[in-house]
């Protein structure tokens, strides 16, 4: 199909009961409007990220603000990205993954054992790691969907089986928990090197990551299988949608998404640590849900991911730049995850009672 | 009988771990007509609506879609020959916009892959203009999300959906039983509409009132069984309240408070 396939209408304009003046349908938006900023279910995760910019400009300075400050928090906002943007679309699909941490640390290693420890060429390590994630996500995604067992409880069983399993095979086939590798240039400019000296490759990735996601969350058909999914499951089944399907997919991007991490966290330190990762499971969830996306899913922006990924990182990082103690920054995350689930509830309900200041009549 | 059946039920049973929910249920739908299933609670209005949908399949008996025998595997093959179901809730997505919602599953798209994309301008435009047709003035911008629509709009915007992608049997699952007078009324009337383009609806509802408004015939299940069958105009309002409460316990009822006030009409 290269065109526009809608089908034909297949209903002549019968009879019409209920006639009335029928305005011509006018579906898009028109220019700029406080109504409709304040009715985007990302406003409250702009202002969040507006917030905690402010503050720590404010209580961290120009050192925050400088290059060095800049990068230290895009760069963490960069690999959390890779794993919340995924994380965020199987969420709006209703779903949840907590073996994200174990699959960065297994990916991680099994490139630096083929291609470190045993000396395989390097390709072969990062495709082996990124293979062994894209099998883990969809062991996820048959087990949730074959047996209707909660994906919280699937993945999670999955996070400690695989954290046991890297850990034992690490120790078994190395001896050591710390798995060393040597990147060649082409691998660490790839994935491992710092742009400018302070800026990570992986915002790159991120980036790059981020376009496509948003592509196929709001341009694509299978966006709106996801926001179906998510939002009713039976029917969007009903519709047709194989839900299964696009779950077992779902859940094999966040684990790739890992992966990737994991392979650039190994080019970037040059070795691979068997506990590497773990923080990934809640900061990931953290972002997302400051991003705006419902935890029941049905509902979410990957604009709103990103800011939710910009305001932990900026959080994370910024604690360091005021002289506090850093043991703050969590409290502080707490507290952000907090009040942003309240406002952005906030900011749901306003979308969801919108007369849209556009409706004028009354139905019959 | 304006024309042959399009859905033909034959002594269709279906029964749970050998309890029957439904026993030898015999039914004709037919174009242009209104079938109303009348029944309380329990009665196995909804396990009729299963079969008929394609998420059960009958125990015993056979179904027949324009004379020809089906066997449903899953919704989907209901829906690949013209049965389209619409649920008390209108079984739409409450954080979609509506223009997502209407061809969720049968999203129109451009271009080539893989830069082949969703036509949200087209999917926006064909929404507005069908709900429109349908009375629905009020939606105007295929971005609305479908919570901000009243329970009636729902409705009307899940019936919409149906009969544009060419839904022969509608079936609608109390439709009525959640909205207001006003609402009810316009959902009535799209029901009619419907009807008069010669789609065959099957109306399920506890209410006589609208049940009688807008049905051609009926059909009564009581304890899984067809009570009765009757076209319209054969039976009053009252004998069919009565045998939807269960005739005889109705009267014992009545006899019963007879003694305790006086006698007692019941509308």
């Amino acid at each position: 199909m290269s065109h526009t396939s809608v089908p034909s209408a297949a209903v002549p304009a019968g009879p019409t009961l209920a006639t009335g003046p029928q305005p011509a349908p006018s579906s898009v938006g028109s220019g700029f409007s406080w109504r409709k900023i304040t009715h985007r279910p990302e406003t409250g995760a702009l202002a969040g990220t507006v917030v905690v910019f402010v503050f720590f400009a404010i209580f961290g300075g120009r050192q925050f603000l400088s290059t060095g400050g800049t990068a230290s928090w895009l760069n963490i906002a960069a690999e959390l990205a890779i794993i919340a943007l995924p994380i965020g679309l199987l969420m709006i699909a209703g779903e949840f993954d907590l073996s994200v941490g174990s699959v960065v640390a297994a990916s991680s290693v099994t490139t630096a054992v083929i291609s470190g420890a045993w000396g395989a060429p390097l390709i072969v390590g990062v495709l082996a790691g990124l293979a062994l994630g894209a099998l883990t996500g969809f062991i996820n995604g048959l087990m949730v969907t074959r047996t209707n067992v909660p994906s919280f409880i699937v993945t999670l069983a999955m996070q400690f089986a695989l954290a046991g399993l890297t850990l034992g095979l690490a120790r078994l086939l190395t001896g050591s928990t710390n798995v060393p590798v040597t990147p060649d240039p082409f691998f660490k400019t790839v994935f491992g090197s710092l742009i400018a000296g302070q800026f990570a490759v992986s915002i790159v990735w991120a980036i790059g990551i981020t376009l496509v996601i948003a592509w196929i969350l709001q341009m694509t058909r299978y966006g709106n299988w996801i926001f179906a999914i998510g939002g009713d499951s039976q029917s969007a089944r009903a519709a047709g949608i194989p839900v299964s399907k696009v779950k077992i997919g779902l859940f094999m991007s966040t684990s790739i998404g890992a992966a990737l991490v994991g392979v650039i966290q190994t080019m970037l330190y040059n070795s691979a640590q068997t506990g590497a990762g773990q923080s990934f499971v809640f900061n990931t969830i953290i972002a997302v849900v400051v991003g705006g996306v419902l935890l029941t899913g049905g509902y979410g922006s990957v604009f709103g991911i990103i800011l939710g990924c910009l305001t932990f990182a900026i959080v994370n990082q910024g604690i360091y730049h005021t002289g506090w103690n850093s043991d703050w920054a969590s409290l502080i995350l707490g507290i952000l995850l907090l009040a942003a689930v309240l406002m952005n509830n906030t900011f749901r309900r306003l979308a969801l009672s919108a007369n849209g200041g556009k409706s004028k009549k009354k139905g019959a | 009988m304006t024309g042959a059946p399009l859905l033909k039920l034959e002594q269709v049973s279906k029964s749970f771990a050998g309890n029957n929910a439904l026993t030898d249920i015999s039914l004709e739908v037919v174009p242009g007509e209104v079938l109303c299933l009348l029944g309380d609670n329990g009665a196995g209005k909804s396990t009729l609506i299963k079969v008929l949908s394609g998420v059960h399949k009958p125990s015993s008996g056979r179904m027949y879609v324009e004379g020809r025998e089906v066997q449903f595997d899953s919704p989907k093959d209901a829906s690949d020959v013209g049965i389209a179901t619409v649920h008390q809730y209108g079984g739409t997505f409450p954080l979609m916009s509506v223009a997502r919602c209407f061809f969720v599953g049968k999203e129109p798209t451009k271009g080539v892959w893989p830069v082949r994309y969703f036509d949200k301008k087209t999917a926006g435009d064909i929404t507005v203009r069908e709900m429109q047709k349908l009375g629905i003035t009020r939606v105007t911008d295929g971005n609305r999300l479908v919570g901000s629509l009243s329970g009636g709009e729902r409705q009307s915007l899940a019936i919409a959906r149906a009969v544009y992608f060419g839904a022969k049997v509608l079936i609608l699952d109390e439709p009525t039983s959640a909205l207001g007078v006003k609402q009810a009324t316009h959902v009535l009337r799209i029901i009619m509409q419907a009807r008069a383009q010669g789609i065959a609806v099957v109306f399920v509802t506890h209410n006589v009132t609208h049940a009688m408004t807008v049905g051609d015939q009926f059909a009564v299940l009581i304890h899984g069984r067809k009570a009765d069958g009757f076209r319209k105009g054969e039976r009053t309002r009252e004998q069919i309240t009565d045998l939807m409460a269960g005739g005889e316990a109705m009267a014992e009822l009545e006899a019963e408070l007879a003694e305790l006030t006086g006698p007692i009409r019941v509308p």
